[in-house]
């Protein structure tokens, strides 16, 4: 990808569609797919939206870019978000790890194996140097996003673990405890995190399995999770889909299309590493980039299951069918928090789901949503291990998160059905630059090529 | 469809409404067909029915409300007076279901947009089906006198609740630990076994029964649970790795008080003139206590410190058959089948919890229990608890 930005190609669309080995026999043919495609490709930013369907299982987005991709894109099906911690005490390895990375993601997320040879080609008595399962599959809209947690600045104890103390910016604290909150240590936390989603999962767990299989030494998983059916739209081209509890999630959720919302609400300014500064802390490394919120939300589903629909709508404040707020309307009409009914109270509960999730009850500040279903089996008691692993990308989670979320677990009506078992906090860089190309004309390991973050280490 | 309804008259109500949110598209019929399913479409100046007759049973109104103000619908009965049914509130846009069992006869329909004056009435007959409607008895009769017989049980229970919360926290500040620990659980059923009423008062329930890991960042713990990690001290493994600090005698009499204070604001609201727990409410409780049980007290979750979760969980599920049993009546007329499944269901679940000890005697500590011991409990609660949540259904639908 060194034609600099473009946007998502859908092969299908304008010719014969093609497989990764395809691809990789066409050698070089990648950037000239992409520049040609369709037709209609037009040269914008990175910033701009990403109008194309989700669904589309040949779509490819780009790896580079002003931002990381996986934040503003629109939203794919499915997710591979793995959590990593590492094993090594060399600053060189952190960043040998994360230049291998770039170069691998890079690829993957244009339908490449994961390195050169691919998973059949190489020397015989070598293993491949893809896994495989990928073979034959399109790129499925994958993206990869990788974020720092505080924990890789310093340690428990406060101590610096990589020389990276005097980088960790105000925003990367720690989460307080939040009423209600019963958080597994092993669901939470991690050095590392790699975000993967793409519209089918083998791609997305081929991606990380990938990933991790090169960090071995370095960094080990410490929690993953799989999600499915995404539950926020990030395009307005994407229809809200539902959560495990039956209804429309996300309807109110920042949208690619809105780029001041996301230059308010998501990405990290310049102000912030101005603000820093005068601390003594340099984050100028972070500006343009985000933070990434998860919480891995189990949804008590046997008793919301047996709610009854007045219950349940008033629990949400929406209808259930339409996803319209209780004061009426359709789904995007915005809700009036002062309709009455009849007996006085207000027609959308003060303490509804949607009333404290929503903008005008946080001070006007949004959240890009990303979340999506999970379903874990069972727990001992023969209930479903289900619910939804929440992702938010915000400007600042000081005032992006904590405070709706320190409303919502004490107020929400929601919370009685709600356990968070899981979370963690990262610092999410901005974009990498173009990558050097091989003689094949992808994205090769080099010594000294960009990688994702290289600013922290710089 | 009224034949089946013949063949099988117990269908429950909420199976039918399920079968109505499939879209119906109304007929130029003047009589409504296909189960019962009628359109209403509330405007500011209309109030259109898809049919102005329906064969008696049970009915099921999808009222769209297509004008810009909050409206209502209203089935009255002849004298345009008395409400069979009514559903309310709906917002400009909005659908809504009113389901109904209703009698042949004349009726008076009702749309009330803006929620004011006698709204948008119209004539609407209910032929006999043959199918035999609702309960025979006054409902309206029976259910007044569940709502007295509840009220009479939630004073019973709060008076208990006080006499034997003053003792214990009287124990408790005098430092008489083992008195304090006998009687923890055994005062607690009191408050478990109508727990849904004390939760109706928003304030007082967080006061009295929050668990640690309930509280937000800097906020005061107080209520039951602060005094039961103190009669229970942790070790640190099972205080996330910190020393447990003791209350000291200062801290101890400002708990116990607290406690108390706050268990009399209970009772004097329960026995405030006007104090009364509407039938639905009640239904609703039983339900809420077995989703007590299923995710707080099945789990150990509850008592963390003293393990007494057995005694809670014989409570909740005393307060939902009490519950039930004052509806029983009216659940026995309208669904028999429901009334026989509740009935059995309670017995199993009673026999299984009778196993481990009773609430007279005292049940095993929760740590004491298998695995398996806790799967089949938790089974016979979902069993249970499935079930009674169509309670308010049946109880309301008249």
């Amino acid at each position: 990808m060194s034609e600099g930005p473009t946007t998502p190609t859908t092969p299908q669309d304008g010719g014969p569609r093609l497989s990764r080995r395809a691809l990789l026999g066409w050698g070089g043919a990648l950037a000239g797919l992409a520049a040609a495609g369709t037709g209609a490709a037009v040269v914008e930013g990175r910033r701009a939206a990403h109008p194309a369907s989700a669904a589309s299982p040949g779509l490819v987005h780009p790896f580079t870019g002003e931002h990381q991709a996986g934040i503003a894109t629109a939203a794919q099906d499915r997710l591979y978000f793995a959590a990593f911690d590492l094993t090594t005490t060399s600053r060189d390895d952190v960043i040998a790890l994360l230049r291998t990375w770039t170069v691998m993601a890079a690829r993957m997320t244009q339908g490449l194996p994961a390195g050169p040879f691919g998973p059949v080609s190489g020397p015989y008595d070598a293993p491949p140097d893809d896994t495989g399962e990928a073979m034959d599959l399109p790129a499925a809209g994958l993206t990869v996003t990788f974020g720092f947690g505080r924990s890789l600045f310093v340690d428990e104890a406060g101590a610096d673990r990589f020389g990276l103390a005097g980088r960790l910016p105000a925003g990367l604290a720690d989460l307080p405890h939040f009423p209600k909150d019963a958080l597994d240590p092993a669901r939470s936390g991690g050095d590392l995190v790699v975000q993967a989603c793409a519209d089918d999962p083998q791609v997305a767990v081929h991606a990380v399995r990938n990933l991790a299989r090169a960090a071995f030494g370095t960094a080990v998983i410490r929690w993953a999770q799989l999600g499915f059916g995404r539950t926020s739209s990030t395009s307005t081209a994407q229809k809200t889909p539902r959560n495990l509890f039956g209804f429309k999630d996300g309807t109110d959720n920042l949208k690619a299309e809105s780029a001041d919302l996301l230059d308010q609400h998501v990405w990290v300014p310049a102000s912030a590493a101005s603000a820093d500064a005068t601390a003594g802390v340099d984050s100028s490394w972070l500006t343009g980039g985000s933070y990434l919120v998860a919480r891995r939300i189990r949804m008590t589903i046997e008793t919301w299951d047996r709610s009854a629909l007045r219950e349940q709508e008033r629990v949400i404040g929406r209808d259930k069918r339409e996803g319209a707020p209780l004061s009426g309307g359709t789904e995007f009409t915005p809700p009036d928090f002062a309709a009455k009914g009849n007996d006085g109270s207000t027609l959308v509960n003060p303490h509804a789901h949607m009333t404290l999730g929503h903008p005008d009850q946080n001070g006007g500040r949004h959240m890009l949503r990303r979340g999506y279903n999970f379903t874990d089996g069972n727990d001992s008691l023969g209930r479903l291990d289900a619910g939804l692993f929440f992702i938010a990308f915000v400007t600042d989670p000081r005032t992006h998160y904590v405070p709706m979320q320190t409303a919502m677990a004490r107020d929400d009506l929601l919370s009685e059905y709600l356990q968070h078992t899981g979370s963690g906090l990262w610092a999410v860089p901005p974009g990498v630059p173009d990558l050097p190309t091989g003689s094949d004309g992808s994205p090769a390991l080099t010594a000294d090529g960009p990688f994702v973050g290289q600013a922290l280490f710089a | 469809m009224p034949r089946l309804r013949l063949i099988a008259p117990a269908v429950p109500v909420l199976a039918l409404a399920l079968t109505a949110c499939v879209p119906n598209s109304p007929t130029a019929s003047s009589s409504a067909t296909g189960g019962g399913a009628l359109t209403v479409s509330s405007t500011a100046d209309a109030c259109t029915l898809s049919a102005t007759s329906a064969p008696s049973g049970t009915l099921t109104f999808t009222v769209t409300n297509d004008g810009s103000q909050t409206t209502e619908f209203y089935l009255l009965a002849a004298d345009g007076l008395r409400i069979v049914a009514e559903v309310e509130n709906i917002g400009p846009g909005l659908s809504r279901d009113l389901v109904a069992q209703v009698a042949p006869g004349s009726y008076l329909t009702a749309c009330k947009p803006g929620m004011v004056g006698d709204g948008i009435r119209a004539s609407f007959t209910v032929t006999d089906s043959g199918t035999p409607v609702g309960p025979t008895g006054d409902v309206a009769a029976q259910l007044t006198a569940a709502e007295a017989s509840y009220v009479a049980y939630v004073k019973d229970q709060v008076g208990s609740l006080i006499t034997g919360t003053k003792a214990f926290a009287a124990a408790y500040t005098a430092g008489d630990d083992t008195t304090a620990r006998s009687l923890y659980a055994s005062t607690r059923v009191h408050w478990e076994r109508v727990e849904p009423v004390a939760e109706s008062f928003g304030d007082l329930d967080p006061l009295l029964d929050l668990r640690e890991a309930d509280l937000e960042a800097g906020q005061t713990w107080t209520g039951w649970h602060l005094i039961e990690k103190d009669l229970w001290q942790p070790t640190p493994a099972a205080n996330g790795g910190v020393a447990y600090t003791p209350l000291t005698a200062e801290q101890r009499t400002t708990a116990a008080n607290d406690l108390v204070a706050h268990t009399q604001e209970l009772l004097d609201r329960v026995n405030a003139p006007g104090f009364t727990v509407a039938a639905f409410a009640i239904s609703n409780g039983a339900k809420e206590l077995l989703d007590e049980v299923a995710t707080g007290k099945v789990t150990g979750e509850e008592e963390a410190w003293s393990h007494t979760d057995l005694w809670d969980f014989a409570a909740n599920v005393d307060g939902a058959k009490v519950a039930y049993e004052v509806l029983a009546d009216v659940v026995k007329e309208k669904d028999p089948q429901l009334a026989s499944t509740l009935d059995t269901r309670f017995a199993a679940l009673a026999t299984q919890l009778a196993a481990y000890g009773s609430i007279e005697s005292g049940f095993v500590t929760y740590d004491t229990l298998t695995p398996d011991q806790v799967r089949a409990l938790a089974a016979d609660v979902d069993a249970l608890a499935e079930p009674l949540s169509t309670l308010t259904a049946t109880v309301t639908s008249a």
